[in-house]
């Protein structure tokens, strides 16, 4: 009864989600205020019916009902409480509909936060998130119903893939998806805009907290997915160029265009017509994701979610969309006489101008290395795949000038400036980053070139960031505003990330060994004695686990226990690897195979240095996004000429 | 005027792509939870040959042909299960199949070649498992679909029945062609 009930209401919302699509944009054609004003309560209702299925949906798996066939595919009796929530997510149907969930919220917090702007704003950027919801819904419903019954009813369910059954799991999608479903904000103004034929920098300020806040989130499910990757898949990357990790990255590159390209178009009323085309690209590029996840058009270690039955749905409603604000575009894009203040060739425009071409170039480049090989095989040129020697070469090749001009863009005015000013502030840093690069290729063990290239992006990114505190600082009279601090906050995030980045790649030792019982293995100073393996018993699996006592200058350091868990639902096993961290390094050992009878085992040992940084860097710039965003400035209803 | 439709231009080109890239797929089965090497190349080795212990192949070795990868060692019962189904496999001649003999003695393998028929177009030997750790194997049998290009299609734990055949194995192989 009660998954017929979330059923009712999945439909109920897509009515909901229907009329929104509908009626306030005729209100807001014909000027009719009435029907304009249709648009926020259908918004709330929508986001009621959406939440109450969500729930039902969480509800049959917290009491085991196997009767609904998706739920005995991805839950089991003895599958762990906070698993039997995270496992609503875990499989495609139930994932769509937190996807719906996250864009329904989105639209309520829309509507809720848009009282000082004119009505007919406010009725389109509802309607066309509507439109997406409408998308979205009919999808599940008609191709992904996860209320669906199945029959005979099982007694036992599959279980979750243990893949997933993972603290990261519970987070990653969600993250991920407030991010992609955010832009969705951005791209519902650049319509309404398009629509209306003008584009007000006062939507713009209006909106760009919101772009903030999407890449914030996303920012946060990527890194948080590399992380998973990195201690859950046992293979000790942190990256691996996957077809589905570029499907997040892509937007996430446009997505810091985007912001960037905001800040000019409120600040200065230019790139008009760009901020317009990147708010479309970065969610186009959001929904282009979804599709590669969800169609199989693309394998990779994300299959797990994908059915190319589903894919040619997609595929419409992304030509319907994409195409549809594409031909908006084409028509109705401001002309370039009403672009807005000049500026000079050395002018913090330009700066930011580079910033968006280099963004969308890495974008553009991760597009052609993910479709390449579908590309090829379509032309039957055979079976290729691109992997990680062309799009790290490409993508350090456009990050290289991004690194370099990084410090520069905060020190310099708008419009015109003295590019000798800000050569004079960065120059004692500059000497500095590579004085401390050339020391690190002089005198740290085993460096080369890619470290000394670490240490150079960090102390020049950290120091640069700082000589703008500092000339701020000087400046006095003049304070620091939340958009400062995030920006600082988000450019030192930049620096730590490419260090973690360089230093990882350049310093990590891998060994891969037979281990006898009590046999010691050394990699930079650390000595490796495994001690055994015995077999420990978890909730819903049983598990081979290792002992790995890790000692340095005959000192202790830890002791760790890396585990092959066999889940008992399924054939399947999973190396849950054992990681010491400390800031400077990772100690990582990841259980392989039994190798004789005498307990050998084969073993998987890494020391990693600095990776910690990657993902410190990663949350720095999220914080940062999301410091933006609270900036006092967007919440006033007139443009703010005291800041510069 | 017209660098106005150009993204336009260019999503439509996108568009016809990812259309094709749909068309190619609808038809094959992605619901089996795959191993991570699934669409990646396979792994890099280098393996004596059963019997032949100075005789070394490559990944490189196997490449332009698709082949089959049985994993199976004389220690383990449900290979002799699987057996008679692989045999009738390799006899058909619509893939080329390749053993992997995992963590086996030669004379044991010898023995159970003997007894139980050898239909394997090739033996690799991995007496250690060592090179089994980056195929991600885990126990035997397993089995894996590697296609001319060298790229790992389709992997499948437990034995192999004439339905994993008739409806994941053959597709696969269609599809190819």
């Amino acid at each position: 009864m009660l998954p017929e009930l979330g059923q009712i209401s999945l439909i109920l919302s897509l009515l909901m989600a229907c009329l929104l699509a509908c009626m306030p944009l005729l209100g807001a054609q014909k000027n009719n205020s009435a029907l304009m004003q249709t648009a926020r309560p259908l918004v709330y209702a929508q986001l009621f019916f959406v939440v109450l299925a969500f729930g039902l949906l969480a509800y049959s798996f917290t009491v085991h009902d196997f009767s609904v066939a998706y739920v005995q595919r991805n839950s089991n009796s003895l599958l762990p409480f906070a698993y039997q929530l995270s496992a609503v997510w875990g499989a495609h149907e139930g994932s769509l509909l937190l996807w719906i969930m996250i864009l329904s919220i989105w639209t309520a917090a829309v509507a809720i936060f848009s009282k000082q702007l004119p009505d007919k704003v406010v009725a389109r950027v509802l309607a066309v998130m509507g439109m997406i919801a409408v998308g979205f819904i009919s999808f599940t419903l008609f191709t992904s119903d996860p209320f669906t019954r199945a029959f005979p009813v099982a007694s036992e369910g599959v279980d979750l893939n243990p893949l997933l059954q993972d603290p990261g799991l519970i987070f990653h999608p969600p993250l991920l998806y407030t991010g992609y479903v955010g832009f969705a904000v951005a791209f519902a103004f650049a319509i309404a805009a398009l629509i209306d034929g003008k584009l007000d920098a006062q939507w713009i300020r209006w909106s760009r907290p919101w772009t903030n806040i999407a890449w914030a989130f996303l920012t946060l499910g990527i890194a948080l997915g590399s992380f998973w990757a990195y201690y859950e898949l046992g293979w000790g990357g942190w990256w691996f160029w996957d077809p589905v990790e570029n499907a997040s990255f892509m937007p996430w590159l446009v997505g810091a265009a985007l912001i960037h390209s905001q800040a000019v178009t409120e600040k200065r009323g230019s790139f008009k017509s760009w901020t317009l085309l990147l708010a479309i690209a970065a969610f186009s590029l959001s929904l282009l994701g979804t599709f590669l996840v969800r169609s199989g058009v693309l394998t990779s270690v994300h299959a797990f979610a994908s059915d190319p039955e589903r894919g040619l749905y997609i595929l419409t409603f992304l030509i319907i969309v994409i195409g549809g604000s594409l031909v908006l575009f084409a028509l109705r894009a401001p002309n370039k006489d009403e672009s807005g203040q000049p500026f000079t060739a050395y002018s913090r425009e330009t700066l930011l101008l580079l910033n968006n071409l280099l963004l969308t170039a890495a974008a553009f480049m991760v597009l052609i290395g993910t479709l390449y090989p579908l590309f090829a095989d379509a032309l039957k040129l055979g079976k290729i795949s691109v992997g990680s020697p062309y799009f790290g070469f490409l993508f350090s090749l456009l990050m290289l000038p991004l690194v370099m001009l990084l410090p520069f863009g905060p020190l310099t005015r708008w419009q015109k400036d003295q590019p000798s000013k800000a050569v004079k502030l960065l120059a004692p840093w500059a000497i500095l980053a590579v004085v401390s690069g050339a020391v690190s290729f002089f005198f740290l063990k085993d460096s080369g070139f890619k470290t000394t290239g670490g240490v150079i992006a960090a102390v020049w990114i950290l120091l640069g960031t700082f000589a703008f505190i500092s000339s701020r600082f000087k400046n006095s009279g003049k304070r620091f505003t939340a958009e400062m601090i995030g920006m600082t906050l988000a450019h030192a995030g930049v620096g730590l990330f490419f260090f973690g980045v360089l230093m990882t790649e350049s310093l990590s030792i891998e060994k891969d060994v037979a281990a006898k019982p009590n046999s010691t293995f050394s990699m930079r100073g650390y000595d490796f004695s495994f001690e055994g393996v015995e077999q420990v018993e978890g909730p819903n699996y049983v598990a081979d686990r290792g002992t790995v006592v890790i000692r340095k200058d005959k000192q202790l350091v830890t002791t760790l226990y890396p585990e092959k868990r066999m889940y008992a639902s399924g054939g399947n096993s999973m190396t849950e690897a054992a990681i010491n961290s400390k800031p400077h390094r990772d100690l990582y050992v990841a259980l392989g195979e039994p190798l004789d009878d005498k307990g050998s085992w084969a073993l998987r040992l890494y020391v990693k240095p600095f990776i910690r940084f990657i993902w410190l860097g990663a949350l720095l710039m999220a914080i940062g996004g999301f410091v933006v965003s609270f900036d006092k400035r967007f919440k006033r209803r007139n443009a703010n000429e005291a800041n510069p | 005027m017209s660098t106005r439709f150009l993204p336009l231009i260019a999503f439509i080109g996108l568009a016809l792509l990812l259309f094709v890239g749909v068309r190619m797929n609808s038809g094959k089965d992605n619901s089996a939870i795959p191993s991570p090497l699934i669409g990646k190349p396979a792994p890099p080795f280098s393996l004596p040959v059963l019997n032949q212990q100075d005789r070394m192949i490559k990944t490189d070795d196997l490449k332009g042909q698709s082949y089959l990868l049985n994993v199976w060692g004389s220690w383990c019962p449900a290979c002799q299960i699987e057996h008679p189904v692989i045999t009738e496999l390799a006899k058909s001649g619509k893939v080329k199949v390749v053993g992997y003999n995992y963590k086996d003695e030669t004379e044991a393998a010898n023995q159970w070649l003997q007894q139980f028929g050898n239909p394997y177009d090739l033996i690799l030997f991995d007496e250690a498992g060592r090179v089994a750790l980056d195929w991600g194997i885990y126990g035997a049998p397993e089995t894996f679909l590697v296609d001319a290009g060298g790229i790992v299609r389709w992997k499948h734990v437990g034995p192999i029945t004439p339905e994993i055949i008739e409806q994941e194995i053959l597709p696969l192989l269609e599809s190819k062609q």
